[in-house]
């Protein structure tokens, strides 16, 4: 692979030169990113959605949330990188964690937050307090729901660049790797990364608008958020 | 597994570690994490990178901190200001951190300045956002108020509307802190030092303690950063606390 690179000064003619590498490199680097946030989605969504749902634990929620925003990212690949080595592995757990509290506090002011109102009604209609949770509850919270699940996977491809420190691959192999990109190898990588991270978020955003129920999209906003959750920044935390 | 390999031996297969002759087995065998190098190392490798990334930390949040705040009082007098100035923030704020390093070097170089301007740019969106959002939620009567008592517009700003939008840019200040905090790791790639630098000398080197050592200290950094800040917000509003109190 190496030794059909082409390096040029250019960090446009060097991406086009070397379409295949970049494939390979924003292959990997979306397999890391998504394995993460599916496993993240796993764990994060029934536990957020059974303490939304009971109303409970929102000190919990709120710490969780505090801690995954201050954790330093390259601090977790770091400590993961002591303890479980290098790898595929080491990174993808580091990346869990901290796409995790995002997912999880955002699901649970999502269900938390669903309008009394009309999870009283549903009651009051005879409906069981499951079929309540979902015909009433995760239809209501899903647009915010999917909103943590958006922050979290721009979170997470952004961050996966840092997985080339742990021997996880992806694009930031090409930018942390001057000696053999050259210059031109490096602008394009980051680009590249920077144009990725855009491109998630974009098609996010759009399928955020699908799975938010009509009614809802007509009011512009998504439903009550706490002061947990003031914005999709803040919770977003940093990579 | 206890008895020490002897160190020639460790030293050819393993990571190389300067050991000056005086290195315990633990670290010589590369163990999980060994505290007696952390505290014989503490004074002259862990607090010189903690001050300089808290100097780091400081600066960055400071500078961004003044263009937010000058922002977002423009942008609340002259409303078209918010939307190119937001998006150009947001914009920033979604590149990938070693990404932008990456790219800011091509134009300023391997320096102290650059991982500033990296660092200062992360914190835009979040400052200006929330000090906007806090100006904005003062009430409009309150404001009424004090122009009828003769408050001129910027005693009005001084006195009613800052103070009132005080505890969104304290939330924002603090979530910028831990944020920089993360990132300063990062921009120890770029020449940034505090305690990413350690973190990249341990990816040289593979040495386990130092691992996990500088990802703990950053981590702990960051918690406790925002735990003063929330502290700072708590004495500074005392009033905010009735209404953010749980329901």
């Amino acid at each position: 692979m190496v030794s059909a690179l082409a390096i040029t000064g250019n960090p446009f003619t060097f991406f086009f030169d070397n379409l295949s590498l970049f494939g390979d490199k924003t292959v990997a680097h979306l397999e890391l990113s998504f394995v993460s946030v599916l496993v993240a989605i796993v764990l994060a969504i029934p536990l957020g959605v059974w303490l939304g749902h009971l109303h409970r634990g929102s000190f919990f929620a709120i710490t969780v949330a505090n801690i995954g925003r201050a954790l330093p990212s390259l601090a977790v690949i770091s400590i993961g990188i002591g303890i479980l080595g290098i790898g595929f592995l080491n990174t993808m757990v580091a990346l869990v964690i901290l796409a995790g509290p995002v997912i999880l506090t955002n699901v649970y002011v999502a269900v938390d937050g669903v309008d009394p109102d009309a999870v009283q009604a549903a009651r009051a209609m005879g409906m069981s307090p499951l079929t309540v949770l979902w015909r009433v509850e995760l239809p209501l919270a899903l647009p915010l729901i999917f909103a943590g699940v958006r922050t979290a996977t721009v979170y997470v491809v952004a961050t996966a660049t840092l997985a080339t420190f742990a021997g996880g691959g992806g694009l930031g192999d090409i930018i942390v790797n001057e000696p053999t990109y050259g210059t031109a190898g490096v602008i394009a990588g980051s680009l590249t990364i920077a144009v990725l991270a855009f491109a998630i978020d974009g098609v996010l955003a759009l399928v955020q608008m699908r799975v938010t129920p009509y009614p809802l999209r007509r009011q512009g906003r998504r439903p009550r958020t706490d002061a947990v959750v003031q914005s999709r920044w803040e919770t977003g935390g940093r990579r | 597994m206890s008895l020490a390999v002897h160190p020639l031996l460790a030293a050819g297969g393993g990571p190389v570690i300067p050991t000056f002759g005086r290195a315990s087995n633990c670290v010589v065998q590369n163990h999980q994490f060994c505290a007696s190098w952390v505290s014989d190392n503490w004074s002259a490798v862990f607090q010189p990178a903690l001050v300089q990334h808290i100097v780091l930390t400081l600066i960055a949040v400071g500078v961004g901190m003044v263009i937010s705040f000058v922002a977002a009082i423009f942008a609340y007098r002259h409303t078209w200001f918010e939307t190119p100035f937001s998006m150009t923030a947001a914009f920033l704020y979604t590149i990938p951190s070693l990404a932008l390093f990456e790219l800011l070097v091509q134009v300023t170089g391997i320096n102290r300045f650059t991982v500033e301007v990296g660092l200062v740019s992360y914190t835009l969106l979040i400052l200006f956002r929330n000090t906007l959002t806090g100006l904005r939620g003062v009430p409009a009567a309150t404001i009424e108020a004090a122009r009828a008592m003769g408050l001129t517009e910027r005693q009005t700003l001084l006195r009613i509307e800052l103070p009132l939008a005080a505890p969104a840019i304290m939330a924002g200040l603090r979530i910028a802190t831990v944020t920089t905090i993360s990132l300063a790791t990062v921009a120890a790639y770029i020449g940034g030092g505090g305690l990413g630098a350690l973190i990249f000398n341990a990816i040289q080197s593979g040495f386990k303690t130092e691992f996990v050592a500088a990802g703990a200290l950053a981590i702990i950094l960051a918690m406790v950063a925002d735990l003063l800040l929330v502290l700072v917000q708590r004495a500074l509003t005392p009033w905010a606390r009735r209404r953010l109190a749980p329901s």
